[in-house]
């Protein structure tokens, strides 16, 4: 049964069962490999994405659930125009190995959309779902103090 | 043949003259220059470490990026002396080749320590790292060499092709080389013509290149500093290619399923329950295993999980009990390895033992095991995320039924590795699979299930010490460890060279400390068992840091002394370099400075991989539980050549050094490994991890690692903190079976 999702603003047509995650519906049908894979059982947070807005573990929602757009990491900004949030980390050169900050990034987006001037305390409490073997931790609440600091001087 | 294929085929200047370094080769095939493995296409490569074509320069590195950041500090060097912009170079990882072969790497696996190595033995294991990792071809991105291979590689390619670029311009202008010099990818004539190096890249690739001295550290203009990562921007925006990203026309995804008592037989396997999935294609036998092909990864692993399999044997004891017990049992047998054997056995004062008992561990960076391969025309292409290219051919070809010529592997970029990627069963399976599905490329990817079930774990140890203090001082520190010998079982597997003799890894970080104790003896004892065990970040001294900085903590405190106190007076005679990192964390963190109560401090310092680390972690008390509040490092790697590379590896080193500590272990029953995901053995977590400040010192005459050093000591400076809050000694880990704590 073919399913129609609207990811990053534009309407891929999907035949595939609708029992399959979404996170595989965007990495292996669709090709779109921004999304990471780290455990498939929703504790790492490599996977998450935006379903209208919300963040959530792709790994966990299954195609025939998802309820709203899908926002991906390559739909929140690119190489050449990214969002706030990708500038600091690039100011704040947060990345190692690199492969749970699309996670991560998506996860402090939803963090500041709904909080713009997060505590240490806030960040660590929201971002505590995002595995980073790596340990980047610092660089992570560094770099977000960064963005919303930049997203905040921009509102106003 | 074209020119640039005449030009390919030249052989690089680097390893055949520089590198020697005024080492006299005696044997013919060491003096036979390696040829340049590089075929750029359209650009020209004028040695093995870069490519010039109309776009650029791209930096060619022999090691592989799974986060450490060597590639961009490799790239770094060769800047520096070539005379680009740091924002215009590319950085891409070379062919499996010899001529990448790591020297340091085999160096530091020769035994002494590396604290008071005299210059001979720096010579001589020079000589032996060149002539050793030339012959075993050892591609390795491993034990925090990179960058003290490449240290002096990058800086003459770098060198070496920019003298060559001027010469094309003196010949096009008819000026002498002499009065032409290079700024930003151009040379400069002295009436203010620039030509481009992509403009004299191919007349300059037929020039005869000369030898050059590196500029001197004064001169530096990029090293030193902190300089942004070249991954950085695709790293942040999903646009890096992992090994796990490869995407090619027709391509398959697959699963596996191996034995989960590892190493044991596939007795039979009924496929049909898996052919009932939806998007199933076919099951293989992959000889130990089976692997299920699909038109995704999800329906790949649910096959895999459906096939019923009857699964021989574990050829191992199948609990944790009787493999410690195995480990045990080896106290009993002669010594391994006795790599120091310092002063008469017998001490005055008190005395105290005790014994310490450390659990395997799994690797689990984030991208589970992956590699993607095409089988076609009797020839495997593998895409591979790999710490060691060459062994990944050798192994591939295996799997593949074919030579290692018919291979060619592309290393991607890792999702981490920490030792995991060194090993190359991944590449190997995946080359089971591709070879009965030929002309079809295939990704075989690991449930993270499988993944953590079958590692090759950082080995489980039991240790026991004996120790006398006096005076305020120790006399005596007789350390013996125990645990299964990973050299023995590495060296086979990867090199198809039996290793035998003295296992340096069992030991290190604890024979090789610079602690000046007039008594002072370090024994292994290997267990012979075929429980898979390899190298873990840090490798021996992951486990022998807390051992020993543990230990030594104990005696402080049996000698009435405050633990940094006790530490310096016996560091300062033996190396003033250790010594420095931990006075610098003893006035990062105010040690000296009583705090609060329901406050406490703990440090550690352990010399690994040629770097001495010293942290320092302050806990406290909330509730009854421990909150790991903050931690403060101090290292001396000799040149902070990446310095926000540098801390940052310091940062990631401690953070999965606390990350085992707490919550890290490895256990089996019925044969089977019992942990299989993240909620089984966790990472710390962002609300668990402490404020950390960074100091580098760089007194060390010797230039040291940062991939690994940083690791070693945060697990004995966390329990050191925990006793000096709690008064409980923790002898075993992880701690979260002994405390409770904040995360
Ligand atoms: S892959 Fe979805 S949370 Fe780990
Ligand atoms: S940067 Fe490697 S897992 Fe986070």
């Amino acid at each position: 049964m073919a399913t129609t999702l609207t990811i990053n603003g534009s309407d891929h047509r999907i035949d595939a069962p609708d029992d399959t995650p979404l996170l595989w519906i965007l990495r292996d049908e669709l090709g779109m490999t921004g999304t990471k894979f780290g455990c498939g059982v929703g504790s790492c947070g490599a996977c998450t994405v935006h379903i209208d807005g919300e963040a959530m573990r792709s790994c966990q929602v299954a195609l025939g659930d998802v309820w709203g757009d899908v926002t991906t990491i390559e739909g929140l900004g690119t190489p050449d125009a990214m969002h706030a949030l990708q500038a600091a980390w690039l100011r704040n050169q947060v990345a190692q190995c690199g492969y749970c900050q699309s996670g991560q990034i998506m996860q402090a987006a939803d963090l500041l959309s709904q909080n713009p001037d997060p505590t240490d305390d806030e960040i660590d409490a929201a971002m505590s779902g995002n595995l980073c073997r790596c340990g980047t931790y610092s660089r992570i609440r560094a770099a977000i103090r960064d963005a919303a600091t930049q997203m905040r001087e921009e509102v106003l | 043949m074209s020119r640039l294929g005449t030009i390919t085929r030249r052989s690089f200047l680097v390893a055949s003259a520089a590198i020697a370094g005024g080492v006299a080769f005696g044997i013919y095939k060491l003096r036979q220059p390696i040829p340049n493995p590089l075929d750029p296409g359209e650009g020209s490569a004028l040695n093995a470490f870069l490519v010039i074509d109309q776009d650029g320069v791209t930096a060619i590195s022999g090691r592989a990026d799974m986060g450490q950041g060597a590639q961009s500090t490799l790239a770094m060097l060769l800047a520096e002396e070539l005379d680009v912009d740091w924002e215009s170079v590319r950085v891409a990882h070379g062919p499996a080749s010899v001529a990448y072969y790591n020297a340091a790497m085999m160096e530091s696996a020769l035994p002494g320590a590396e604290y008071n190595k005299s210059s001979w033995m720096r010579t001589v294991g020079a000589f032996v790292g060149n002539a050793g990792g030339r012959f075993l071809g050892t591609q390795i991105t491993g034990g925090s060499t990179s960058v003290r291979d490449g240290f002096d590689k990058m800086r003459l390619a770098g060198a070496s092709a920019r003298e060559t670029l001027k010469l094309a311009a003196a010949e096009r202008l008819g000026v002498a080389a002499d009065r032409l010099r290079t700024e930003a990818g151009a040379v400069v004539a002295p009436d203010g013509t620039r030509l481009p190096y992509a403009e004299l890249a191919e007349a300059a690739a037929r020039i005869e290149p000369p030898q050059t001295e590196p500029r001197p550290r004064a001169d530096w203009r990029l090293l030193g500093k902190d300089q942004p990562r070249r991954d950085m921007a695709a790293k942040v925006t999903g646009t890096q290619a992992y090994g796990i990203d490869t995407r090619l026309p027709g391509m398959k995804f697959a699963s596996l399923r191996m034995n989960p008592r590892l190493g044991g037989g596939l007795r039979g396997f009924d496929p049909a329950p898996a052919l009932a999935i939806p998007g199933v294609e076919q099951v293989l036998d992959i000889d130990g295993g089976i692997a299920v092909v699909a038109r995704n990864s999800w329906a790949a692993m649910q096959g895999a999980q459906a096939v019923d399999c009857d699964w021989g044997p574990a050829p191992y004891p199948d609990t944790t009990e009787a493999i410690f017990a195995r480990i045990e049992a080896a106290f009993d047998d002669s010594p391994n390895s006795t790599m120091r054997d310092d002063g008469p056995e017998a001490q005055d004062g008190t005395e105290i033992t005790a014994e310490y008992r450390l659990p395997y561990l799994a690797h689990a960076p984030l991208e589970p095991m992956n590699a993607t391969a095409l089988f076609e025309d009797g020839r495997l292409t593998l895409w591979s995320p790999n710490q060691a290219p060459l062994v990944q051919q050798r192994t591939a070809a295996r799997g593949a039924g074919i030579e290692p010529e018919q291979v060619t592997v592309h290393t991607t970029a890792m999702g981490g590795g920490f030792g995991r990627r060194g090993e190359s069963d991944y590449s190997e399976l995946a080359a089971r699979v591709a070879r009965q599905m030929p002309g079809v490329p295939v990704q075989v990817i690991w449930s993270r299930e499988e993944d953590m079930t079958h590692d090759f774990y950082r080995p489980g140890v039991i240790a026991r010490l004996r120790g006398v203090v006096a005076d305020g001082t120790a006399k005596q520190l007789d350390a013996r460890i125990a645990g299964q010998g990973m050299t023995a079982q590495v060296a086979p597997r990867l090199f198809d060279i039996p290793v035998g003799g003295p296992d340096r890894a069992l030991v290190e970080g604890l024979f090789d400390q610079p602690y000046a104790i007039p008594s002072y003896r370090v024994r292994g004892y290997t267990a012979e068992m075929d429980f898979p065990v390899s190298f873990w970040r840090s490798v021996g001294a992951s486990h022998n840091g807390f051992i020993h900085e543990s230990f030594i903590d104990e005696l402080a405190h049996a000698a009435g002394r405050d633990p940094m106190e006790f530490r310096l007076d016996l560091v300062r005679p033996e190396s003033a370099v250790a010594a420095g990192v931990l006075e610098a964390v003893r006035a990062m963190s105010d040690w000296d400075n009583a705090r609060a109560s329901g406050r406490a401090l703990g440090v550690a310092m352990v010399w690994s991989f040629g770097t001495p680390v010293a942290q320092v972690i302050e806990v406290e008390d909330q509730d009854g539980a421990i909150r790991i509040a903050r931690a403060w490092i101090a290292c001396d790697p000799g040149i902070a050549l990446d310095p926000l590379n540098l801390r940052a590896q310091m940062e990631g080193g401690l953070i999965f050094g606390l990350s085992a500590a707490l919550h890290g272990q490895i256990t089996v029953s019925d044969g089977m490994v019992e942990q299989w995901n993240f909620p089984d053995t966790d990472g710390l977590r962002i609300s668990g991890a402490p404020r950390i400040e960074v100091q580098v010192l760089e007194t060390n005459p010797h230039l040291g690692g940062v991939g690994e050093p940083g690791t070693p000591p945060a697990a004995p400076a966390l329990a050191n903190a925990i006793f000096a809050l709690t008064g409980t000694r923790a002898r075993e880990l992880p701690l979260d079976r002994q405390f409770d704590f904040v995360l």
